[in-house]
Parts: C-alpha cells; sequence; structure tokens
C-alpha cells in the first residue's frame, strides 16, 4: 500500500463514505416524501430533532450514539406529533402548522446549545448545521494483509457504522413495503380499502425518515440530510416515470452527489489554485442541486431542453402542413401548377423560422418544386395536401352541422384539430356530416 | 448606606439585577440599546403584518426557501467586497448581497413549479437547502481567504442583536415602517389576492403584480430580519404571530393589526433577554416567546380555542344527554318507558329546572315537559320524513333521527311539517305518533 493511498484510506475515505450513505438512506425515502408531496416534512423533521440531541447530550454527557438516537427520534416523533395536533386542533394549514413547529423547536434547540456551550465547549450549533465530516478518521494498518481484518474494519468511525445500520434498514425497509409504500404514495384510498393501512404506513415512512435524519444528522449535519430527502428523488422523478427506476435513479444520484461532492470539495480548490478544502457536505449539498438542475434542463423526456425540441419539431410539422394547405388552396384558386414566393408563404403561415425548416424539409421530400416565380406542389404534396385540406373542411361542416357552431367561428378550430385527424377519424367525420361542400361552399376534396 | 442591587434567582437570569431589567424594557439602558429594541420591535411588527398575508397566500414555507437562500447571497458579497478591497462585514454591503440571494431562490423555486412536474414542496425544499449548502462552501471559502474573518457572518445565521450598532438599527426600524406602510398601502389588494385571487383577476386587478409586491415585502422583511432574528428563524416571525392572531379573530382588519401586534411584543421581549443575558441568541427567545403567544391562543381564544372547543362539544354532549332522558321521560307518560338517567344527566335535569326526581322516578316541571315535546317532536317528524321522503325503513329511521333532532332549529321544523303536508299527511299540534315500536329491546309496547 503506498503512502498516499494510505493516507486517502485514513482521511478521504471515511467523510467520503458517510456522506454517501447517509445520501443513500435518505434518498431512498425521499421517493416516498416526494411523490407524496410530503418533501417539507424532511424539513421539518431535521430542524426539530435538535432539541433532542442537545437534550441527551446534556442528560447523558456524551455525545455517544444510543442517547443521541434516543433524544433525537424523541423529539422527530414529537414535532410530527405537533405538528398535527396543531393542523388538526389549531386548524392551522399544513404548510403553516409545520413552520410553527419546527421554527419554535429549533429555536429551543439553538438557545439549549448556546447556554451549554458555555459549559460544554464541543457542542456547537454549526457543526449541527454543517455536520463535522472534516473530523472523522480511520487508522487502517499499513499491511495489506491485515486490512480485511474485521478489527481493522471495527474501527472505522462510529458514525460511519450508524450510517451503514442506517442504510441497511432502509434497504430492507423499502424492498419489504415496496407495494404497500407504492399504493401509500399513489392512492391511499385503494390503499386503504385493500387493508395496507395508508395511517400506518405514514407512521412508519414518518419512524424511517426521524432514523434516518438522526443517523445522519452527526456526520453530516442538517443541510445535507434535508436536500438528500429531496434532491435525489427530485432528480429521478425528472428522469422516470415508474417507482422502481425513479428509486435507482435517485440511489445513483446520491452516490453520485456524495462522492462527487467530496472529491470537489477536498481536491477541487487545489485545481484553481486554492490552498484549503471547503465544506463537505456544503459540496455535496450543492451537487445534489447541480444534478437536479441537470435533471431538469437535459431529461429526455421531461427535459426542458426535451420539450422545446418536441414543441419546435411540432411546429415546424405543423407549418409544413400548413404550407401544403396553402399551395393546394392556391391551386383551386388558380388553377394547377400555381406558383407561391417563399416571402408571401412566410407572411402567409407567420411561423418564424419554422416556416423556413418546412420549406427545406417538403422540398427534401420532394413534396414542392421550384418553379421560377416561387414553389409549386409536386404530385406527392398534392395528395398530402389535398388530404390535410378535406380534413379541414369535414371539421367545419361538422362543427356547424352537428355542434351547430356558427360558420364564421369555426376556421380557426379546425386549423388546430386538421393537423391531428387521420384517415379514420376523416371517415368518421364524413359519415357523421357529409361529403359535398363546406360551410363556406367551397368543396371538400374526395379522399 | 448603599444597598446591594437585588438579582433575580434561578437558572436563566441568575446575575440579571430587576435595576438593570426594569431599564431595559422601558428603554432606558443607553441610547445604543434603546435604538436596538425599538428597532427590533418595529420589525416584529412588520414581520406580523406582512406575514399575514403570506400565511393566508398559504405561502407560509416560501418565506423559509427565501431566507436560507440569503445565506450565499451574504457570503457571496462580503468575499466579493473583501476582495474589491471594502470593508466586507457592513450591512451596505451584506444587505444587498443578502436582497439577491432572497430573490434568486425565489426565482429558482417559481422556476422549478412552473416548468418542471415537481410540485411546489421539492422546489421549496430542494431551493432551501441546495441554497443554504452553497452557503456553508462559500462561509469555508471565506474562513480560508488570507483576511478572513467570518466570525461577524455567524450573527446572520442565528441572530444577534448584541451585534446590532445604533446606524444598523435605525436602519431596520426605517425600512420596518416602510413595509408596515406598504402593507397598509395595498391592504386592500393583498386582501383580494389572499381571498380570492380568480375573483380578482376577472375583475381586472394586476394580481401578478399584486402577488410581485407581496413577495418584494417578503424579501424586505426576511433581509432586515437577517441580524436581529438570523435567516434559520427569521420565517417563524412571519409565520408564528400571524397564525396565533389567526386565533382570535375571523377578520383580516382585526388579524392583521394583532398580528403585528403580536409579533412586536414577541421581538420586543426576545431583544431585551438577549440583550441583558450572554448565550441567549435573540432569535431564538424572539421565536420561542411567540411560540409561547401562539400556543396561548391555540388553547384559550375565544371561538377557535381548543379549550373553548373542547367545553362545547362538552355542553353539546350534555344538551344531547338531557333531550334524550327529557325524551325518555316523556316516552313513559305515554305508556312505554326507559330506564331512569344516570345520576350526572339527572343532575343536569334538576339544575336546569326541567324535573324533579325522587325515587328513581322522573317528573317533569312544566317547562320541562315543553321541551320534552319539542324534542320528540322533532324526532318523530324527522323520522315520518325519512319515511316518506328517504325510503328509509321504519326500524332503520330511529337512529338517524336521535341525531338530527339536536340540531333541527324552528324554521326547518317548519318546512318539514310543510313537506308532510304536501304527502297528505295530518301533522298535528303535538308530537305526531312514533312510526315504530318505543322502548327497544327492553320494553315493547306500541303507540
Amino acid at each position: 500500500m503506498t503512502p498516499s493511498v494510505h493516507e486517502f484510506l485514513s482521511l478521504d475515505l471515511p467523510p467520503m463514505l458517510a456522506g454517501t450513505l447517509a445520501a443513500l438512506c435518505c434518498g431512498l425515502l425521499g421517493n416516498f416524501l416526494v411523490l407524496r408531496r410530503l418533501s417539507l416534512m424532511g424539513d421539518a423533521v431535521a430542524h426539530s430533532v435538535l432539541p433532542g440531541i442537545v437534550v441527551a447530550f446534556l442528560v447523558a454527557g456524551t455525545r455517544a450514539s444510543l442517547p443521541m438516537f434516543i433524544g433525537a427520534a424523541a423529539s422527530g416523533l414529537v414535532a410530527a406529533a405537533l405538528i398535527e395536533v396543531v393542523r388538526r386542533y389549531g386548524r392551522v394549514e399544513t404548510g403553516a402548522a409545520m413552520g410553527v413547529v419546527f421554527t419554535v423547536l429549533f429555536a429551543l434547540g439553538v438557545l439549549l446549545i448556546e447556554r451549554a456551550a458555555a459549559r460544554h465547549v464541543d457542542l456547537d450549533a454549526d457543526c449541527v448545521l454543517h455536520g463535522q465530516l472534516e473530523t472523522l478518521f480511520w487508522f487502517p494498518p499499513e499491511g495489506s494483509t491485515e486490512f480485511w481484518r474485521l478489527s481493522t474494519l471495527a474501527a472505522l468511525p462510529r458514525q460511519v457504522w450508524a450510517l451503514v445500520l442506517a442504510t441497511c434498514v432502509t434497504i430492507v425497509f423499502v424492498a419489504a413495503f415496496f407495494k404497500e409504500l407504492r399504493l401509500a404514495a399513489f392512492d391511499p384510498a385503494l390503499a386503504s380499502s385493500l387493508g395496507v393501512g395508508a395511517g400506518l404506513m405514514h407512521y412508519a415512512l414518518m419512524a424511517m425518515v426521524a432514523a434516518a435524519a438522526v443517523a445522519s444528522f452527526e456526520a453530516v449535519g442538517s443541510i445535507l440530510v434535508i436536500a438528500m430527502f429531496v434532491c435525489p428523488a427530485a432528480t429521478a422523478r425528472l428522469l422516470t416515470d415508474r417507482l422502481l427506476p425513479q428509486i435507482i435513479v435517485s440511489a445513483v444520484a446520491a452516490v453520485l452527489s456524495g462522492v462527487g461532492g467530496y472529491v470537489l470539495a477536498s481536491f477541487g480548490p487545489e485545481w484553481i489554485g486554492m490552498s484549503n478544502a471547503v465544506n463537505a457536505a456544503g459540496m455535496m449539498t450543492v451537487v445534489s442541486g447541480l444534478l437536479l438542475v441537470a435533471a431538469a434542463l437535459f431529461g429526455p423526456r421531461h427535459g426542458l431542453l426535451a420539450r422545446w425540441r418536441r414543441q419546435a419539431r411540432l411546429a415546424r410539422s405543423i407549418a409544413h402542413e400548413d404550407m401544403l394547405g396553402l399551395l393546394y388552396r392556391a391551386e383551386e384558386l388558380r388553377g394547377p401548377g400555381t406558383a407561391v414566393a417563399p416571402a408571401d408563404i412566410r407572411r402567409a403561415i407567420d411561423a418564424g423560422g419554422a416556416t423556413r425548416r418546412a420549406l427545406r424539409a417538403a422540398r427534401r421530400a420532394g413534396e414542392i418544386v421550384h418553379a421560377p416565380e416561387g414553389v409549386r406542389l409536386a404530385d406527392a404534396g398534392r395528395t398530402r395536401a389535398r388530404s390535410l385540406v378535406r380534413s379541414h373542411r369535414l371539421w367545419e361542416t361538422y362543427l356547424v352541422n352537428v355542434m351547430g357552431l356558427r360558420p364564421d367561428h369555426v376556421h380557426a378550430t379546425a386549423m388546430d384539430l386538421e393537423h391531428m385527424t387521420d384517415a379514420a377519424m376523416a371517415t368518421r367525420l364524413a359519415e357523421r356530416s357529409g361529403e359535398g361542400h363546406d360551410p363556406h361552399d367551397r368543396p371538400i376534396p374526395p379522399v | 448606606m448603599s444597598v446591594a442591587p437585588s438579582t433575580v434567582e434561578g437558572w436563566p437570569m441568575q446575575g440579571v439585577t430587576f435595576d438593570e431589567l426594569w431599564r431595559t424594557l422601558t428603554l432606558q439602558a443607553g441610547h445604543n440599546a434603546a435604538i436596538v429594541v425599538l428597532g427590533a420591535t418595529l420589525l416584529g411588527v412588520a414581520g406580523g403584518v406582512v406575514g399575514s398575508f403570506i400565511v393566508l397566500r398559504k405561502r407560509a414555507l416560501l418565506g423559509d426557501a427565501l431566507s436560507h437562500a440569503a445565506l450565499p447571497g451574504i457570503a457571496g458579497a462580503f468575499i466579493a467586497a473583501t476582495l474589491l478591497g471594502v470593508q466586507g462585514r457592513s450591512l451596505g454591503v451584506l444587505l444587498p448581497g443578502a436582497a439577491v440571494g432572497c430573490v434568486a431562490g425565489v426565482l429558482a423555486v417559481q422556476a422549478i413549479v412552473r416548468w418542471t412536474r415537481l410540485r411546489d414542496d421539492a422546489a421549496i425544499a430542494a431551493v432551501l437547502s441546495v441554497f443554504f449548502g452553497a452557503g456553508v462552501v462559500l462561509l469555508s471559502v471565506i474562513q480560508s481567504m488570507p483576511t478572513g474573518d467570518q466570525g461577524g457572518l455567524a450573527s446572520f445565521i442565528y441572530g444577534q442583536t448584541a451585534a446590532m450598532n445604533a446606524r444598523d438599527a435605525m436602519l431596520i426600524g426605517v425600512a420596518a415602517l416602510g413595509s408596515i406602510a406598504a402593507a397598509a398601502l395595498l391592504f386592500k389588494e393583498f386582501r383580494l389576492a389572499c381571498f380570492d385571487r380568480e375573483f380578482a383577476a376577472v375583475q381586472g386587478w394586476p394580481v401578478g403584480a399584486i402577488d410581485l409586491a407581496m413577495t418584494a415585502l417578503l424579501v424586505v422583511v426576511t433581509v432586515i430580519g437577517l441580524q436581529a432574528v438570523g435567516l434559520l428563524l427569521i420565517v417563524a416571525l412571519l409565520i408564528v404571530p400571524a397564525a396565533a392572531a389567526r386565533f382570535w379573530t375571523e377578520r383580516l382588519r382585526v388579524m392583521v393589526p394583532l398580528s403585528g401586534a403580536l409579533g412586536g411584543l414577541s421581538a420586543y421581549a426576545g431583544s431585551c433577554i438577549s440583550a441583558l443575558l450572554t448565550n441567549a441568541p435573540a432569535g431564538a427567545i424572539i421565536v420561542l416567546t411567540a411560540g409561547a403567544i401562539f400556543a396561548a391562543g391555540m388553547l384559550f381564544a375565544p371561538s377557535r380555542g381548543v379549550v373553548a372547543a373542547v367545553l362545547r362539544l362538552a355542553s353539546l354532549r350534555v344538551r344531547i344527554a338531557v333531550d334524550h332522558a327529557l325524551r325518555a321521560a316523556h316516552e313513559r307518560a305515554e305508556g312505554t318507558g326507559t330506564p331512569p338517567p344516570g345520576r350526572g344527566i339527572a343532575l343536569a335535569l334538576r339544575v336546569g329546572g326541567l324535573a324533579r326526581i325522587a325515587d328513581d322516578r322522573v317528573e317533569l316541571t312544566p317547562r320541562g315537559e315543553e321541551r320534552a315535546r319539542r324534542v320528540v317532536r322533532a324526532h318523530r317528524l324527522w323520522e315520518q320524513y325519512l319515511i316518506e321522503y328517504a325510503d328509509a325503513a321504519p326500524s332503520h329511521v330511529d337512529v338517524s333521527a336521535d341525531e338530527v333532532e339536536h340540531a333541527l332549529p324552528p324554521a326547518l321544523i317548519a318546512e318539514l311539517e310543510d313537506a308532510l303536508r304536501r304527502r297528505w299527511l295530518r301533522v298535528t299540534k303535538g308530537a305526531p305518533a312514533s312510526p315504530h315500536t318505543l322502548g327497544g329491546e327492553h320494553q315493547g309496547g306500541a303507540t
């Protein structure tokens, strides 16, 4: 084992591991919070466990895991119960109820910490917020043979072991109750009627959230906990539509945030010429936020760019069809082979750049040909244009004859509908409202 | 002879003399302290006033996202100022930075809600944690800067009135007065936006601009509250007084000033106590005071309070039990009967002057007789109605009538009579005959 590897194992691995495990265990549970619109519950619980931790510390006098865990879990449950009490008996809206309860509990925690900090130096509010990833060390032996011994692994910081335990319990919980959690997330009423007990699942989920928050709290701080409850799950929600892939993607996003955030925090500053590492928990949060932004922008189906591209493509295909329709109507007025100048087409269709792209696409498809005074329909284009104009006039006829609209009110609606009408639909329209002439006395082209 | 100053005994106030306490409360503890307390109080009033609209608009937790987003703004402004060679630690630099952070946070929340499929809860939680994480990273950068001294910035996280000087306090007070005045001027517009946005939009009010103004006031209060209350808890100054005021009144015209008064009171008490004690962060004390006021309102408010609700429920229960006892006595007089009432109800009957009870025999007074007839009449009219109009079986109507008989106002009874007359039923002055056998399983007997 080279010295640099050893340094990595002793200085970098424990915090990286702790951050990643915390991200993973909170991120998995976050899926159900985000789906049930309870994202802020993670926020509320993470803030509210502070007084419990401080009281546990003051009573037990140590920072051992067990008293802290009990204290935090107790105050997490008190917070969940108080929110419910304020909401139900005080008839306060949910958001405000959460706001009242968690700020008051957090204020209590801050006050207790400040009072206690005068006497106990090793407890301060900052480490609760930012965590203390940087204080986690491990001293594995230099030789690689003893490396995998149990005693070596046992020397990992206890925060890491607590997180390993919490992550395992979370994975088992999600796997064992996958069906129930899914039902409760998407259809609580159905879940109740099937005997799953949506209420019970809610409290089980809240208990797991509190436990995950507590286990992560000491190592990574409350801000990372809140971020991990929402960001990986939200990222996955933007990338997938099914629950199981969503859970897997959220786990990947959580691990990426943990590892990537740590690498950026401890090695990133050197790359840009700064000497000191920056706060790792904060950086993991930032990375999870960046992943969310990336998913929002570049997601294949729900991403902004994909949506814009779909819209642009739709606009082009509509401009394309409108242009063919325009040429067809020009032939009706002035006889076959009538050409229209591209500038006139652009002015008539008024779809910006979409028209130019549509002209190019139609030329490439052989639907229009260039003539000296502009473009005119080729045979392929005329066939397609005829069926479009047919759809348009069938719709106008239908809207007037069957729906009873006034003839001067139907053109715009027919313009929209003609692009979404296939042959079967056109046949049914013709059956309902008849062939012949449209309400403006123009002939409906035959098939 | 000089008298040693008497000290307040007990943990929190140890070492504070009554004299000091009195002088601080009456703003006589020096020019600087007085101005700081005044500024904080005005801030509390502004928080309460603006918060009422925010809570009613159901945007309570948007304030939380916004205040957390101030941290990267503050830290970024500090770094920029230091790099430019300006003294970073002054409100003139930090508050604009905070405002930029807040606005960026609001925009991020709105962008996520508008352009992705995520809901507002996930957007708020994500923005809150990611922005705060970025702020934590920037703070650690400041710490490692050669001129770095982030000591002063911590007061923006937890709030510290002691760190304020008279000029800061004046600035805060003036801005608070300005936002109170703006809220007063825009009262009508805000009311519309809170209660009936659609109506306001239809009436031609610029709903978007009104929301923008409300958010702008939210940003102002958050930014000026950072130093006194801290960015973790400033949201409490917006939510808690407003939610507390809501318990006492149904009218916005009362709620807004009341909320302002409660906010001012909390801030006044909190900043006085914090000025007297070391290790007592003002933000925490202000929020705990507001929390106590909230709890008092939730318990003891006359119409929406929990105690009042419990009393109302109890008195309703007694009234229903008395009604049932009276009906039982009346029916026994008709020849059927039920067992005599329990001791508590017997007492209620006697105290109400409705019956005399001797040897387990209930003897109705004229007043009791009158009320018993009314109850029996309502009961049987309802039974008739259910049988005639709802096609209920005669054996099924007793239970429903048991519940409804207490809640039938005279107007509804008149309507029932009319409805039954239309069905050609004879409606007598007294109670109609019961459509089923009386006395349940205990005693048979037709009427």
